[in-house]
């Protein structure tokens, strides 16, 4: 039997060359008259060892792990026998052993993440194998309403920041009238450190696709959208492959399933705005128009795409939804704390020696996520400081590292969980040009459409500079808090509404880096 | 007004017939038309708006509003350098000194032998394996001003 030898195509694997890997195992392969079956996976999201090259000796059979391969390895891994299961190879340097007992795999609870990585991302026959569509079957067989219950009974929150509870989101459009409906998948990903949409893309597809699917069943919409940030070109190359295997097979277009049911799907690419991940911009976008962000009310669940009910949900809410309807809300409710329920998969980025997804129930700390799986800096000196929440999360020092993963406990430290990412910084980061970046970063992406952004923005960087280089510090400084405040209450949307997080939790938890000239 | 280059009208004309008919079709219209061209021309926008029925002022908007959309034609090499946290947390801003000073430019230009673009981009969801930057189509990781070079090297080469 031909062994099975899995090469990542996600791109996170493929910076680091698992092209060029994949290819020196197709030509050695072939030179030494071996037969092997090459698959493109997902990535395991263990960055760190990526390319991560896995073998498997029978269809189905333990995988055993390999990694960081490079190009040159690969002629000793064949030598030491990792396409035959040879016990030299597991004395190889670049051996992990079975890949699912890895500790970074083994301490996670991958229920949205469960296949990615296993599977051959573009393969209708493998997603059924590892189970999917299961989701969808239970759905087609639940009245519009009991499918909603699910999804409201599961607790499940918006998983790109602003943690609305999606059952209530589906409910609202679900009862709305319009002469068309949509599903939207929010693919904006624009937050640093954030990287769980981009896998889930890359690596599993259907599972978006079915729920979409699903969504569009439970509220009547017969039309989505995945609105995709151009920044990722290799999920939209998977994506249209998923699309158009999905439509083959009929799990997607006219009569789904013989259901008698309609669902048709396309992905739209963004152009580079960051704006365009708030979902009143992001509308604006998918119309055609510049990414202006939309005044609330109207909410987008009632005059959204085209003036017509919307429902506008992050990639990771929608791909939760599958593991929800075929296990039942309350299996998925059944992780968690409090009001934060189910599983995040969170992304270790930035200064982190094992960078890479983990997805947990709620209620584990940062400490454990930094130190148990991110194994500390990756420059090895002390973390002085990680940013949760992307762009406009607070930055946080060491005394929160306590803090539980779960949405109330970061409101109370006025910090937000977001989207899930963490970026860390070792104490050579000067937090005064963290503060300034965040502000400068607002006046590059802001939309312009109301004053407290587009202004403050710019007003912030100078007021930034001015404390740092010592001009009237201490007004200045009552100035910064009293411009932040002004975009906190009079900004549209999050973007010049939360800009001051960072901004204000660096003055507030690093106030000698602002004084140091 | 100017005659439109013929490659120009190929390019608008294609873009139009593959989307016009579809709802919201400005952004896939201008994808297809930088796609083929490598950026958006002036003289491509009063076509797109008499199809689309929008004013020129309007595609115009939309053409300076996004990020993605470049007004003059590219080097041959585009680079793509993230500016981001994650970036920035593990000497990002050092491989961003390097590029500039190699190549001898700022973000926006282009070399004098017209072989490099550099843009900043705002996070390439590589924040795992950071600095990240894209040269041509190909996404890198875990970059250093050594690594940059190797691969500057290679870009000059073509390989």
């Amino acid at each position: 039997m031909k062994p099975i030898i899995y090469v990542p195509r996600d791109s996170g694997a493929l910076s680091v060359g698992a092209e060029s890997v994949e290819q020196a195992i197709a030509a050695e392969a072939l030179v030494r008259g071996i037969e092997i079956e090459l698959i493109r996976n997902g990535s395991r999201g263990m960055y760190w060892l990526e390319p991560l090259v896995e073998v498997a000796l029978t269809p189905g059979g333990e995988r055993t792990a390999y990694g960081p391969v490079r190009r040159n390895d690969v002629a000793s891994l064949f030598d030491a026998g990792f396409h035959t299961g040879a016990a030299t190879a597991r004395e190889h340097k670049r051996a992990l052993g079975p890949t699912e007992q890895i500790p970074y795999l083994a301490k996670q609870q991958r229920l949205t993440f469960a296949r990615v990585g296993v599977v051959d991302p573009i393969s209708i026959v493998d997603y059924e194998a590892h189970g999917g569509w299961r989701g969808l079957t239970a759905a087609l067989s639940l009245d519009p309403m009991a499918i909603v219950e699910h999804v409201t009974t599961s607790g499940l929150r918006g998983r790109g920041g602003a943690a609305f509870p999606t059952g209530i989101m589906w409910k609202t459009v679900a009862g709305a009238h319009g002469p068309q409906k949509y599903i939207v998948a929010n693919a904006d990903e624009g937050d640093s450190g954030t990287f769980s949409d981009r896998m889930v893309m890359e690596g599993d597809p259907f599972m978006l696709i079915e729920g979409m699917t699903i969504a569009g069943l439970a509220v009547g919409a017969t039309r989505g959208y995945i609105y995709l940030r151009s920044e990722y070109p290799h999920a939209h190359t998977v994506l249209n492959q998923a699309i158009a295997a999905a439509t083959v097979k009929g799990y997607l277009g006219h009569n789904i399933l013989g259901s008698g049911r309609d669902f048709d799907l396309e992905v739209r690419l963004g152009a580079g705005a960051y704006i365009c991940g708030e979902e009143t911009a992001l509308l604006e976008s998918l119309e055609g128009k510049r990414g202006m962000v939309r005044p609330k009310p109207p909410l987008p669940a009632l005059e959204g795409l085209f003036g017509c009910p919307t429902v506008v949900n992050n990639v990771i809410t929608l791909a939760s939804v599958p593991f929800i309807l075929a296990e039942g809300g309350a299996a998925y409710r059944d992780h968690g704390e409090g009001r934060s329920r189910g599983t995040l998969p969170l992304q270790l980025a930035g200064n982190i020696k094992q960078g890479g997804l983990v997805e947990r129930a709620f209620g584990i700390t940062l400490r454990e996520l930094l130190y148990d799986f991110g194994g500390g800096s990756l420059s090895g000196r002390p973390i002085r400081a990680v940013q949760v929440g992307g762009p406009l999360g607070a930055y946080l020092p060491e005394s929160q590292f306590d803090t539980p993963i779960d949405y109330e406990a970061f409101i109370k430290i006025d910090a937000m969980l977001g989207h899930g990412g963490i970026v860390v910084f070792d104490d050579t980061v000067d937090m005064a040009q963290m503060a300034r970046y965040a502000m400068e970063f607002c006046a590059i992406e802001s939309c312009g459409k109301c004053t407290p952004c587009r202004i403050g923005s710019t007003r912030g960087v100078e007021v930034v500079d001015k404390i740092v280089a010592g001009t009237e510090r201490e007004a200045n400084t009552a100035l910064l808090r009293d411009l932040c405040d002004t975009m906190v209450g009079g900004s549209l949307c999050a973007l010049g509404g939360m800009t001051p997080y960072p901004v204000l939790s660096a003055l507030n938890h690093f106030p000698e880096d602002f004084t140091k000239s | 007004m100017p005659v439109r280059s013929e490659p120009v009208t190929d390019a608008v004309e294609t873009a139009l017939a593959r989307h016009k008919e579809r709802p919201g079709a400005l952004l896939p219209i201008l994808h297809d038309v930088q796609h083929t061209l490598g950026y958006v021309p002036d003289d491509a926008i009063p076509p797109i708006a008499l199809a689309l029925n929008l004013s020129r002022a309007e595609v115009h908007g939309v053409v300076s509003f996004y990020h993605d959309f470049r007004h003059a034609a590219p080097g041959k090499v585009v680079i793509k350098v993230c500016r981001a946290e994650s970036c920035q947390a593990v000497g990002g801003d050092t491989v961003i000194a390097h590029l500039k000073r190699t190549l001898g430019i700022e973000f926006g230009q282009t070399t004098a032998d017209g072989q490099f673009t550099l843009e900043p981009v705002y996070c390439l969801g590589n924040c795992a394996l950071s600095p990240a930057l894209v040269i041509g189509s190909e996404i890198h990781g875990r970059a250093t001003p050594d690594r940059v070079d190797e691969l500057l090297r290679a870009a000059r080469s073509g390989a």
